[in-house]
């Protein structure tokens, strides 16, 4: 194992899609590397995809342009904070590391947003993608009854996703009314390949009820959940299962490009056309600058690329496309709005800050964020609030914090700077 | 003009909902002005250490007054205010410390307060992830800590049971028996009491209250990792020195299990951002007293300001030139500690009773006869 240079012409923070895009694109520029904390490059979408060489998915013809653009893979590694200009702390199980740039390309993605329900924090209820990931690790799914349920186009993935895995997918709810569906649907009339994506999805599991306007109001069960309770406002049907795989869409990962100052618009990173940030030298590409889905992160990323490469006569056809895809991210956020129903599913006692055990109650009781954080607890464990936090921005429509570093825990010998050096190993893929 | 108020309390840290509680137990009628979270400032910033300090003999009668009165407040203390008497040790890191561990050890004695030598052997008995090397140090039993906002919270709920009122508005300014609001009310009031900590200059200008900026930094949960509030001797040198950034070893172990780690002094740094340098001396220090730092996970790391004044002592007290305003602030790093006795010394200054410490030392004159001389 060879030291790895830690000093980069171009870092890309996150290795999905979009990063793997710019990655690709900025080959040749000098030293390019992708840095993500996960063992393999994929991101959430692709994570457990095969990159083999016979394989023809697009996974794996990403893989390929990244291999051979000599990009240098950081795994497994962290970023956590943003000491000075030019430079990202980074921990891995093995130490912490200095990574250093000239130009830097933001795809930090999406995580799935939670809601507290009744029964949510009971075991085996899960997020959609977070059932998904665990299945692709070596959970075993053959056989198991799963309710998949929430909101947004991850469900028909996942639901596909784990019926192909074996299991037994009773039934798929989507919180979105019909009518809205079918409307984005017909929107999805003049991009052929995402209506195909769908139908496929729903070819697959033409045996699963698919309802639209469903929720979950309730899990049951005594340590593990046994069944949910589902509904749509007016009737309620108790589903037995063994998994509830549960997320309402998704929230963009917009803490590091916060911590690095750059502007943020309704929640999301505000980027030019050509995906600079406010912060110059620094871009961003997918989810954080609106939820838009696989393709849009990889023509995001693409053109992040070929700009901090400076190739931008390679553009002009990527930014045509982009305008095309006009303002799907907008369609996208309409046709999945979260119903006002969903503040209403808990009751006092339902936990809403599983860190620390903060109840719904008592962080309801307070007029903000802050507030709540201060006497409650609420969003002061591990985790920084980014699963209780998401939720009160829609349950109460409170404004997070401003994000202060680490943006995750850090150790202490990484923070105060002890074994920062470049000698420090890299573990390979 | 509105509301019929015997006092108006600006500010609802710890400071000002601790006046807000001993104005209403004294039968007046209270409004308190704040346009934030309760105990949202520095009381939030802060950690929440309950210390009798001897820097000068106000300070520890005060410290002391003040604790004496934490002590018996905390049986009613609900749960979240995270009342533990954790005791204070005053590390000493090298021989030269132990003699100030001695001298600190008469002062205390003298004054009531129990105070234990420890040798090295001791101290590393009583907190076996101090580093071994170090001197010895001295062990306060009575200091605690305790979680300042729900603490303040605490305090403001009981004065508004009393009939306490407040007002979710910002006091944009202040004077002549009157609270200008930034909705643009105006309230009445011939007691006005600035408790608005490192913002109370803006409301009084002229006052001698200067932002001094700390950070902190919290563990997640390692229960027994400390002890005891841990201080370095060196601390009233960090505290007292008027000019350049310091920092000093300070660390405590709160209730939850986990590790808070501080402390940082800096003037004229007016931007609540964290600053990288000071942060890593700040846990550079800490290295020094403690082994095993290096794999805790931290957490989240914060800044704050306290409100600091030339003599390292808090203004409590009439404004020199406008008598309808009280002042309550300038506790720098000793504002959990002192509130209850800040809060009981002003009243008793407001209805003219009898005090059970001296209250020369605090009052804001001071500071004008100082200015005069320079």
């Amino acid at each position: 194992m060879a030291d790895r240079p830690l000093d980069f012409n171009i870092l890309i923070v996150g290795g999905g899609p979009a990063g793997m895009a710019a990655a690709s694109a900025a080959a040749g520029a000098g030293t390019v590397g992708i840095v993500d904390d996960n063992p393999n490059l994929g991101g959430q979408i692709w994570r457990g995809q095969s990159f083999a060489v016979e394989q023809k998915n697009a996974a794996a013809a990403m893989y390929r342009r990244v291999q051979q653009a000599g990009v240098t893979h950081l795994p497994r590694l962290r970023v956590l904070d943003a000491p000075r200009p030019g430079i990202l702390l980074a921990e891995s199980e093995a130490g912490s590391y200095e990574l250093r740039y000239r130009k830097l390309v933001l795809a930090t993605g999406a995580r799935e947003r939670f809601l507290p329900f009744p029964g949510w924090t009971l075991r085996n209820v899960m997020g959609a993608g977070g059932l998904q990931a665990m299945v692709k690790s070596g959970l075993p799914i053959p056989g198991k009854r799963v309710v998949v349920a929430g909101s947004g186009p991850l469900l028909l993935a996942v639901a596909a996703y784990l019926y192909e895995q074996g299991a037994q997918v009773v039934s798929i709810c989507e919180q979105s009314p019909f009518a809205r569906l079918a409307k984005f649907s017909f929107g999805l009339l003049g991009d052929p390949r995402r209506l195909a994506q769908g139908v496929g999805y729903r070819m697959q599991l033409r045996r699963t009820p698919y309802r639209a306007g469903w929720w979950p109001i309730a899990a049951r069960g005594t340590r593990y959940i046994e069944s949910v309770v589902l509904s749509d406002g007016h009737r309620t049907q108790e589903v037995p299962c063994d998994y509830l795989a549960c997320g309402f869409h998704l929230v963009p990962n917009i803490e590091l490009p916060a911590l690095l100052g750059c502007e943020l618009l309704h929640g999301f990173v505000r980027v030019d056309e050509q995906q600079q940030t406010s912060v110059s030298g620094i871009y961003c590409a997918g989810e954080p600058t609106g939820i838009g889905g696989l393709e849009q992160a990889i023509l995001e990323g693409e053109i992040a690329g070929l700009v901090c490469s400076g190739r931008t006569e390679a553009l002009r056809p990527l930014l045509q496309k982009k305008k095309k895809f006009g303002k799907f991210a907008d369609r996208l956020a309409r046709a999945f709005a979260l119903r006002p129903e969903l503040r209403g599913l808990a009751n006092a006692e339902t936990i809403l800050c599983r860190c620390e055990d903060v109840s719904f109650g008592d962080v309801r009781k307070h007029s903000s964020w802050r507030a709540a954080k201060l006497h409650t607890r609420c969003g002061m464990g591990p985790c920084q609030g980014r699963i209780c936090g998401a939720a009160t921005e829609f349950l109460f429509g409170w404004n997070a914090d401003s994000v202060r570093p680490p943006i995750f825990p850090m150790r202490f010998g990484t923070m105060v700077g002890r074994g920062c050096t470049q000698e420090n190993k890299l573990q390979e893929r | 003009m509105s509301g019929n108020y015997d006092a108006i309390i600006i500010g609802a840290g710890i400071v000002g909902t601790a006046c807000a509680l001993e104005c209403a137990q004294a039968g007046m009628r209270v409004a308190v002005v704040e346009g934030d979270v309760i105990g949202g400032g520095a009381t939030a910033a802060g950690m929440g250490h309950i210390v009798v300090m001897d820097d000068s003999p106000a300070q520890l009668a005060l410290t002391k007054y003040s604790q004496q009165l934490w002590r018996e407040l905390a049986p009613q203390l609900p749960a979240d205010a995270e009342y533990e008497t954790t005791g204070t040790i005053w590390v000493a890191a090298n021989p030269d410390e132990m003699n100030e561990v001695f001298r600190k050890q008469a002062v205390y004695r003298q004054h009531g307060i129990a105070a234990e030598v420890l040798d090295s052997k001791s101290l590393r008995e009583a907190e076996p992830n101090l580093h071994p090397g170090l001197a010895g140090g001295l062990l306060v039993p009575s200091d605690a800590v305790l979680y300042p906002p729900c603490s303040a919270r605490y305090l403001l709920e009981q004065a508004m049971r009393l009939g306490t009122v407040v007002l979710s508005k910002i006091a944009v300014k202040i004077g002549n028996g009157c609270v200008e609001c930034n909705d643009g009310s105006k309230l009445a009031s011939p007691i006005i009491v600035n408790a608005a900590g490192a913002a109370s200059p803006e409301l009084t200008p002229g006052l001698p209250v200067r932002k001094r900026k700390g950070h902190l930094v919290i563990t997640d949960r390692y229960p027994g990792f400390v002890r005891h509030q841990l201080v370095e001797l060196g601390y009233i040198k960090s505290a007292g020195s008027s000019t350049a950034d310091s920092v000093a070893f300070n660390v405590q172990p709160r209730k939850t299990g986990q590790v808070l780690i501080g402390s940082s002094r800096q003037y004229d740094a007016e931007h609540k951002d964290v600053d990288q340098a000071i942060l890593r001396r700040m846990m550079q220090r800490a290295q020094q007293y403690l082994q095993g730092l290096e794999d805790l996970s931290m957490v989240r790391a914060w800044t704050g300001f306290r409100a600091s004044t030339p003599d390292k002592l808090p203004l409590i007290g009439p404004h020199l030139e406008d008598t309808t305003i009280f002042l309550a602030t300038g506790h720098e790093g000793l504002g959990i500690t002192t509130a209850l006795a800040t809060a009981r010394l002003l009243v008793d200054q407001c209805l003219g009773r009898d005090s059970e410490i001296p209250s020369e030392p605090y009052l804001p004159a001071r500071m004008a006869l100082e200015s005069h001389h320079a």
